[in-house]
């Protein structure tokens, strides 16, 4: 297909509710005649996979790290290579990482070695560590308690020898989320940060008139902490009842509640998305809050680590993080990490009672 | 360009092993004035912890209702060049395959219109384009277009639906999840551009249980391949991973949900009718194990984030759907779920949270399909139900005691 950008655009040539393109002009040939009729796979080392056809075709993928936000340099870089090697065919993944998919076995070590050449960071397949699902953060949200880039690359900076060699139990899935939004994959993977605020919104009663609008604002707050104030043409703030979640500022711009020495993040694990022997479940709470720290944020590196090493150290093999928790139980995996319990780790939300021990099985951890 | 800000923060992140996202912002500010004041501006939010984006920002392109989320600086008389920096979502090809020319005209269309730097990709799918002014979005809406292109879905809209890579390259996806997205998006056309939904609405398509997109987690709708044949066995196969090392009996045996697996050391049996469809015994043991027809889909609705009532997973309404084209039942579904959503549903609630709270019978009933025990975890445990005029009259205990 020829792509044209023309000098002069006529706006009136816009076509509209033509949806995407169609999958099938971006499928190497290989795929497109072994469409749905695969056999088998081999994974050949943490970045290489091979994928066997029923009719007895092959098709190389290698996995590379990519930070996810890409300058147009970089991805022309990655066209010419494609270009090189791969027939001009390449593809992302669902975590954001690339694979360049090669028809041609004998040009896969070649590929390989200018790409270690050019410093890619190859693997990410098998039980390892993957790319972090992450968001916007400082980059480009107005509503972000915390930077997203920077805590993935601090994150997977620490942990670079499980993507590209080392193995894990079972797969581990990070994510990070920079506020409770949540966009993305936090409450559903194995550990997984999210930006939190720890003081009330400021009430800008001036603009909240001009700006918001009451009934939304009211609605917007999970614990019904927004009460109208109508001398002021304004709200009230019930404080006792705010737990700072912000949605009150996504839909009301005279709410803000960014605050540069409160904001921080907490840590949630054990979640996962996957059905394979146990079903899905939520990430749950393990560490309230870690303070920004810019640019390499420490606190929540070594936080996070403490939680993957016990872990590595303690998970059977096929176990996911949630899985091994579950085998071992939370006052177990308090014991073994060493975080402190503290009030904010008890739901006093709206899942209370699920999450409340209905039982006198217990470990002693305590002697 | 010389270079405009001193970075010291920021710099530090260019260390490492992992891609530097820094030096992505560097490498296109190194030839763009709005990529430089993106990283002027975020070495400041670096410095004092703290966000510099205006709340929201309206901006669209004619006859769309979104596409384009509309981003400005608080900092504008210090970063003059990030006063706009729009990002514009461009609906991505069914399972995220590219050619090179492909990107190179990306590239070519992102340097002259925007700031050169995007993301590959938005978390529900799209291709971010991040970073332009207003001027430019009626122009580049127009070439996209000429190009084959059109805008992803923003606000309160079905969004941009995405899958798995699926039967393009994966031996285990039941449904075909590429053409399975392509069709509904194509379908949903006026759906996804011009927001008519109390909020958004989100689909997602994956091959098997293993959930390779996240569907269950991350959609309103996900449809989730699975099979209801028995799972056939090459035994040969089998034999080879327990000479190469693998314990069966510790890593499959054990770790079936449904305790329907046994071994005896030379032959693998699977009592299929105890299979619960996880997925577990077929991918460790890739290539000896492999699910047969039937196959179809599982339908699963109402997964969000926490906002406002607690985060939710999707849970079934139709156990098995076969997925063939067009795919008209669960348009069908669709279309009479959405009319149920835009009368009942309240300003931003999403279809989940609706249906908790008008009750599943509700939902059930509008969507013209039977209770069944696939539905539920397990049955309520209060014996506090409603009862309608005519639940009673045809007797049904009859039936089954006879
Ligand atoms: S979800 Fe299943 S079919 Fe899709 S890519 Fe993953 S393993 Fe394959
Ligand atoms: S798919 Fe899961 S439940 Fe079914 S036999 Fe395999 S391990 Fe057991």
């Amino acid at each position: 297909m020829p792509y044209v950008i023309p000098d002069v655009v006529d706006v009136k040539q816009r076509k509209t509710d033509i949806g995407p393109p169609h999958y099938k002009n971006f499928l190497p040939p290989v795929i497109q005649k072994n469409y749905g009729d695969w056999k088998t796979h081999e994974i050949l080392t943490p970045g290489l996979m091979v994928h066997i056809a029923n009719s007895g075709d092959k098709i190389w993928t290698v996995r590379v790290a990519s930070p996810r936000l890409l300058s147009t340099d970089t991805l022309r870089e990655i066209a010419d290579i494609a270009d090189k090697y791969c027939d001009g065919y390449f593809r992302f993944t669902t975590r954001n990482n690339l694979e360049f998919l090669v028809s041609d076995e004998s040009k896969v070590n070649p590929l390989i070695e200018e790409l270690k050449a050019k410093k890619y960071m190859i693997g990410g397949i098998g039980p390892r560590v993957s790319n972090v699902v992450h968001t916007q953060g400082w980059i480009h949200c107005h509503s972000a308690a915390v930077d997203a880039s920077a805590l993935v690359k601090c994150l997977l900076d620490d942990l670079a020898d499980y993507f590209t060699t080392k193995e894990t139990p079972n797969k581990v899935r990070l994510a990070v989320a920079c506020c409770t939004n949540m966009c993305g994959a936090v409450h559903c993977s194995d550990i997984a940060i999210v930006g939190i605020h720890t003081k009330i919104p400021r009430i800008e009663h001036e603009r909240f008139k001009d700006l918001c609008e009451l009934p939304t604002t009211m609605a917007a707050c999970p614990t019904a902490a927004i009460i109208p104030d109508p001398a002021k043409k304004s709200i009230k703030l019930k404080e006792e009842k705010c737990m700072y979640c912000g949605n009150c500022f996504s839909v009301c711009p005279a709410l803000p509640i960014k605050d540069a020495e409160n904001d921080g993040v907490a840590i949630v694990v054990g979640g996962k998305v996957g059905n394979l022997r146990t079903p899905p479940k939520f990430s749950k709470l393990a560490v309230p809050y870690l303070p920004n720290n810019p640019p390499r944020w420490p606190e929540v590196t070594k936080a996070v680590r403490k939680i993957f090493d016990a872990y590595v150290a303690g998970a059977k093999k096929h176990e996911r993080v949630g899985e091994w928790i579950d085998r071992i139980g939370w006052e177990k995996f308090f014991d073994v990490t060493g975080i402190p319990f503290t009030w904010q780790h008890i739901d006093d939300w709206t899942y209370t009672f699920e999450t409340l021990r209905t039982t006198a099985q217990i470990k002693w951890v305590k002697k | 360009m010389t270079k405009k800000y001193d970075t010291p923060l920021l710099d530090e992140l260019e260390k490492g092993p992992f891609p530097s996202f820094v030096t992505e912002m560097k490498k296109a500010a190194a030839k763009n004035a709005m990529a430089a004041d993106e990283l002027g501006l975020l070495e400041k939010s670096f410095r004092d912890k703290v966000t510099y984006w205006k709340h929201g920002g309206i901006v669209g392109v004619r006859g769309y209702g979104g596409g384009v989320i509309g981003r400005y600086s608080e900092l504008a008389d210090e970063f003059p060049n990030v006063a706009h920096f729009h990002t514009v979502r461009v609906n991505q090809p069914a399972g995220l395959f590219y050619t090179s020319e492909t990107m190179r005209f990306f590239c070519d269309l992102w340097d002259k219109y925007g700031s050169g730097l995007t993301n590959f990709h938005g978390s529900t799918g799209d291709i971010i384009l991040l970073g332009t002014v207003t001027d430019n979005l009626e122009p580049l809406a127009t070439i996209l277009s000429m190009n084959g292109f059109d805008l992803g879905g923003s606000g309160s809209a079905m969004r941009t639906p995405s899958c798995c890579v699926g039967p393009a390259r994966c031996e285990w996806s039941m449904i075909d999840t590429l053409d399975i997205t392509y069709d509904l998006t194509q379908e949903f056309q006026d759906e996804l551009h011009r927001p008519a939904f109390p909020y958004k609405y989100k689909i997602k398509v994956v091959g098997c249980p293993i959930d390779c997109n996240a569907a269950i987690a991350r959609a309103d709708c996900s449809i989730i391949g699975t099979w209801k044949g028995p799972i056939e066995i090459d035994q040969d196969r089998v034999r080879d991973y327990a000479k190469k090392g693998m314990n069966i009996q510790e890593e499959i045996v054990n770790l079936c949900p449904g305790k329907c697996i046994t071994w005896d050391g030379n032959n693998l049996t699977i009592n299929n009718d105890d299979c619960r469809h996880c997925m577990h015994c077929i991918a460790k043991l890739a290539g000896a194990l492999k699910p047969t027809p039937p196959f179809g889909a599982t339908i699963l609705i109402g997964a969000k984030a926490p906002f406002v009532i607690g985060a939710t997973l999707s849970w079934v309404v139709v156990p098995f759907m076969e997925m063939k084209p067009p795919y008209q039942e669960i348009k069908d579904l669709h279309r009479k779920w959405w009319e149920w959503w835009s009368e009942y549903g309240k300003n931003r609630e999403r279809i989940g949270e609706l249906i908790l709270r008008r009750g599943m019978r509700e939902f059930l009933e509008i969507s013209e399909l039977e209770p069944a025990p696939e539905m539920v975890k397990e049955p309520r445990r209060d014996p506090f139900f409603f009862w309608k005029e005519g639940d009673l009259e045809g007797k049904p205990w009859e039936k089954w005691l006879k």
